[in-house]
């Protein structure tokens, strides 16, 4: 039976329709995961014993119709998040060794909905990367092409949905690192509002602009997977405390009348050409469903790059003080004194991605630097999220490109980063004004997939999930599956 | 020249108080604050800096934070910050200290002490700001390597930052005594300085009298009593003298007062250079405190101890040095008034019983106020026997030690050991007239004009009636009968 082509949804339904049952499912996932992981390298551990006991967990639960929402349902969870017994390494040799004595919120929550996790996706180190090509433990391959990247830093999850090896993967998005690996591989990935998700046990990297969010093959899926993450979590003080509206309820509304923003500076020479045709063919569709495109303007949107890497760093050099050799994680041997301990557990326990931005954060938080870099690049974010709530008056969506190419050769851009930091030219802006956005397939550039990006007002992912889903019905481009995945 | 002050020179101090806020939990964790659990046992995983974990801000040290900002007629920010100091060493877990910046929660207070010349002076408290503590490194006993006990690391700490308006080790001191004796007033600290919940950093710095120019200073650290801190500061400003009338200048540096040589010593440094690349902590929302809160926290404000201390002197007509001692401490002021209550007595009675025999009880057995032995309303029974004559003051004492060893109530006691004074008048004048009758030679030699022999009499009559007659009588009777 094929199990694997199955969305979330649909394999929800089979499970309470008893088409099968989902230690099969499990079964189905965990064989694929055999098959195909050493090609992709998307998997870093594979929960399979646990995954069975879930399953097997989940179907007893059913049976006495106790069926959380997600009951029996697969899930891989990205290496970021902390998960109790099971290694969490973040991608890094500094958490080669780490086995977290207890879960994320996000993990605890999907796990009480009943979702069975098959394992741990592959990512770039400690979330800094767009290609997937700083990890550790080498690069994941895009199944669309097994020489591209899958995007990056979620490349793990969006490889493993892309070729079906689990119907959901978590991610995290802090610049685009959801959506961009989304648009990369075909899939749906959203990054909800700031303080939308709780951030408790997912790994810090830059506090402000972190969020968790998912990879899908469908709208729908996502809808339902953000439905049982999202919520106050007391133990982030970063979490907002509102209610969290029915995002598979409202999908099937029409989105006739809503008003889609179209940015005059995103369809520039930055974006290679055959993507925006792509990208506006997309909007036409919208238009042809009721929207109504308008231009807007965000004059302060070119700075969105500079701004990032400049906050990302100072706060990621902060966040990674705690990665010293000292009470967890890698230690050097035969360190003599106290800073040769430092020096080397975190000199051989980093790479090269991860230190040129603890070294840019510490100097632009420095004494003398602080004022022209941090203070202003803070300012500048400032401005840049007015710009967002300016034209939010106008418009209820933002659409454009998520990326501004399909996949890039591994090996391309490694050797430099700011081509590399480019790529998040579109995703950023959301992260630095807190706001809610998604990518959804529209589309392929020489048979590589390519990504419509929307960006919603604060805690109005439902609009977003149900502008997915409407389009969804309209198209077909999230049902397509590269050949050797089928 | 007083030690204080080297000819020529004026010394400069400002004091950096770290009062450890004595709340049940930690600041930014619900673990434990409790002192002297074994190593390790009271650091949650956000205590430990482990990957994911976030703080969480424990309220009750906004509102200990708050009551001491306005017990020093402070500003109470109704907007601060936490940002992140960032270093790293093995006791500092997640490689930042949380602590506040540029916004932090109190500013501009005042302290009023009293100079060495009896004169009020005021002393300007910078700011005071919210901040967690670190752990413990222990370089002892692990064999070339250090130990590091996180039990304390989180636990809260109100740093309190004095303006450089201290001009010699006594001010200093007088400054920390009142900031100690505020903080246990106000309940957020228990001021123990033996258990590390009440340090002090001293910038000392000196400059030849009559320049504006502030000289360098230099911190000195590891300061934990006062009497090693007034040492530590005479030490450093003769030091620093010396240091620069031989041509030398004063380095910018953290000392250690090393109190077995009596002497200030370069630290060994920790850091290399102290840029702690500050910035607002994006984990945690800026603490915004509404007049409504600061209002209900104002009406909490106990009576400090400086119009406690007026009040004392006013209402009880007490000396101010014994005005001094009853209001060093809310508990023991707290004690001496429900004595006050409960007693006919002169409240200057009662403040002799408290600050002599109690307090040397109480010394003697190593005991606070709160575990006296002796409860204020049983001391104030006792001190009611000495005012209506049923014990002499002397009597009284031996009653005290009787209830401090457990053997019951006042009354009980004179009622079991039979000490009821005597004051019947013809049972003592038979006495004393068998005393006269006894000793012919004293009398004559009395009568002759020998008036300090009624000592003697007294003497005699106060063992014959095993010291329970009543001595002004014994002594009224005696004068009578020997003029007659």
């Amino acid at each position: 039976m094929d199990l694997h082509g199955q969305s979330l949804s649909e394999l929800k339904q089979g499970l309470e329709q008893g088409d099968f049952t989902s230690v099969e499912i499990t079964q189905s996932l965990l064989a694929r995961i055999e098959q195909h992981n050493a090609s992709l390298n998307a998997l870093l551990t594979i929960t399979a014993e646990q995954a069975l006991i879930a399953a097997a967990d989940a179907d007893a639960a059913r049976a006495k119709g106790n069926a959380g929402p997600l009951c029996g349902l697969p899930i891989i969870h990205k290496d970021i998040f902390c998960t109790r017994a099971v290694k969490t390494s973040c991608g890094s040799k500094m958490l080669d060794n780490f086995v977290s004595p207890y879960d994320a919120t996000v993990v605890e929550r999907l796990a009480t909905a009943g979702a069975v996790v098959l394992g741990k996706a592959n990512m770039d180190e400690f979330a800094m990367g767009s290609s997937n090509e700083t990890s550790f433990y080498g690069p994941v391959k895009n199944p669309w092409n097994l020489e591209c990247s899958p995007g990056g830093s979620s490349g793990g999850s969006s490889a493993s949905v892309a070729a079906r090896l689990a119907p959901a993967a978590t991610g995290t998005d802090t610049g685009g690192s959801i959506r961009q690996p989304a648009a990369l591989t075909g899939t749906v990935g959203i990054k909800p509002t700031y303080g939308r998700v709780s951030r408790y046990g997912m790994i810090a990297f830059a506090s402000s602009l972190d969020q968790a969010g998912v990879i899908t093959r469908s709208a729908e899926d996502a809808a339902r997977v953000m439905g049982v993450m999202a919520g106050f979590d007391e133990r982030d003080s970063t979490s907002i405390d509102e209610p969290v509206p029915d995002y598979v309820a409202s999908l099937g509304e029409s989105i006739k009348g809503l008003r889609v923003g179209i940015v005059r500076q995103h369809f520039d020479e930055g974006l290679d050409a055959d993507t925006g045709v792509q990208v506006k063919q997309a909007i036409a569709v919208l238009e042809s469903m009721g929207a109504t495109a308008v231009e807007v303007n965000l004059p302060n949107i070119d700075l969105s790059v500079p701004t990032y890497y400049v906050v990302a760093p100072a706060e990621c050099s902060s966040n990674l003080s705690r990665f010293d050799g000292v009470r967890f994680g890698y230690r050097a041997e035969g360190a003599n004194d106290l800073l040769d301990l430092y020096c080397r557990s975190r000199g051989e326990g980093f790479g090269d991605e991860v230190k040129r931005r603890i070294m840019t954060g510490a100097y632009v938080l420095s004494a003398g630097y602080y004022d022209a870099y941090y203070l202003k690049a803070q300012q500048v974010r400032q401005l840049i999220a007015d710009d967002f709530k300016k034209a939010f008056a106008d418009v209820d969506v933002i659409a454009g490109p998520t990326a501004p190419s399909p996949a890039f050769k591994l090996g391309d851009k490694v050797d430099d980063p700011i081509q590399m930091y480019l790529n998040d030219i579109y995703t950023i802006g959301a992260n630095l004004a807190g706001l809610p956005a998604i990518s959804v397939p529209c589309g392929f550039v020489n048979d590589m997939p390519v990504g419509l990006h929307l960006v919603g007002a604060h805690f109005d992912e439902a609009t977003l999930l149900r502008i997915g889903y409407q389009y969804q019905q309209q198209t077909e481009w999230h049902t397509c599956c590269p050949e050797a995945f089928r | 020249m007083s030690a204080a002050s080297p000819a020529g020179w004026e010394v400069v101090i400002g004091l950096e108080i770290h009062a450890q806020l004595a709340t049940q939990s930690k600041i930014f964790s619900g673990a434990p604050t409790t002192y002297g659990a074994e190593a390790n046992t009271q650091a949650c995983l956000v205590d430990l800096g482990y990957p994911g974990v976030l703080p969480v801000l424990n309220e009750e040290v906004v509102r200990m934070a708050t009551l001491f900002g306005l017990a020093v007629n402070a500003t109470v920010a109704r907007r601060s910050v936490f940002a992140r100091k960032n270093y790293f060493y093995p006791d500092l877990p997640k490689g930042y200290q949380i602590s506040q910046f540029e916004l932090p929660i109190v500013e501009h207070g005042e302290m009023v002490i009293t100079d060495e010349n009896g004169n009020d002076m005021r002393i300007g408290i910078t700011r005071a700001h919210l901040e967690e503590d670190a752990g413990k490194s222990v370089h002892e006993g692990f064999d070339a390597s250090s130990g590091i006990d996180l039990n304390r690391a989180g636990t809260p700490l109100l740093e309190i930052v004095s303006e450089p308006d201290l001009r010699s080790a006594k001010q200093a001191i007088a400054y920390m005594r009142k900031i100690h004796s505020i903080v246990r007033y106000l309940g957020i600290s228990d001021g123990n300085m033996q258990e590390g919940s009440f340090r002090c950093d001293a910038n000392v710095s000196v400059r030849p009298v009559g320049q504006s120019e502030l000289g360098t200073r230099a911190e000195l650290k590891n300061l934990n009593s006062f009497r090693f801190i007034e040492k530590a500061i005479n030490f450093e400003i003769e030091r620093q003298v010396d240091l620069i009338e031989d041509g030398g200048a004063v380095v910018q540096e953290t000392r250690l007062y090393d109190a077995d040589r009596d002497e200030t010593r370069p630290m060994r440094s920790k850091e290399e250079a102290n840029d702690y690349r500050y910035f607002p902590d994006p984990d945690l929302l800026p603490v915004e405190i509404s007049e409504e809160f600061i209002d209900a926290v104002r009406a909490t404000l106990p009576e400090l101890p400086a119009a406690k201390h007026q009040r004392f002197v006013k209402d009880f007509a007490l000396k101010t040095d014994d005005a001094d001692i009853l209001t060093s401490s809310r508990t023991l002021a707290d004690y001496y008034e429900a004595v006050v209550a409960a007693t006919a007595a002169e409240p200057q009675t009662a403040a002799n019983w408290v600050i002599g025999d109690l307090s040397a009880a109480l010394n003697r057995d190593g005991i606070e106020i709160a575990d006296s032995k002796v409860s204020a309303d049983d001391l104030a029974s006792l001190v009611n026997r000495i005012h209506d004559n049923t014990i002499s003051g002397k009597i009284a004492k031996q009653v005290f030690d009787a209830m401090w060893e457990g053997e019951g109530s006042a009354d009980d006691i004179i009622e079991a050991q039979g000490l009821k004074q005597i004051t019947d008048s013809s049972a003592i004048e038979s006495i004393v007239d068998n005393v006269i009758a006894a000793n012919p030679k004293q009398a004559d030699e009395y009568r002759g004009g020998k008036q300090k022999l009624i000592g003697f009499f007294v003497g005699l009559v106060m063992k014959e009636t095993k010291g329970q007659a009543n001595p002004g009588q014994v002594n009224k009777i005696l004068k009578t009968k020997l003029d007659a």
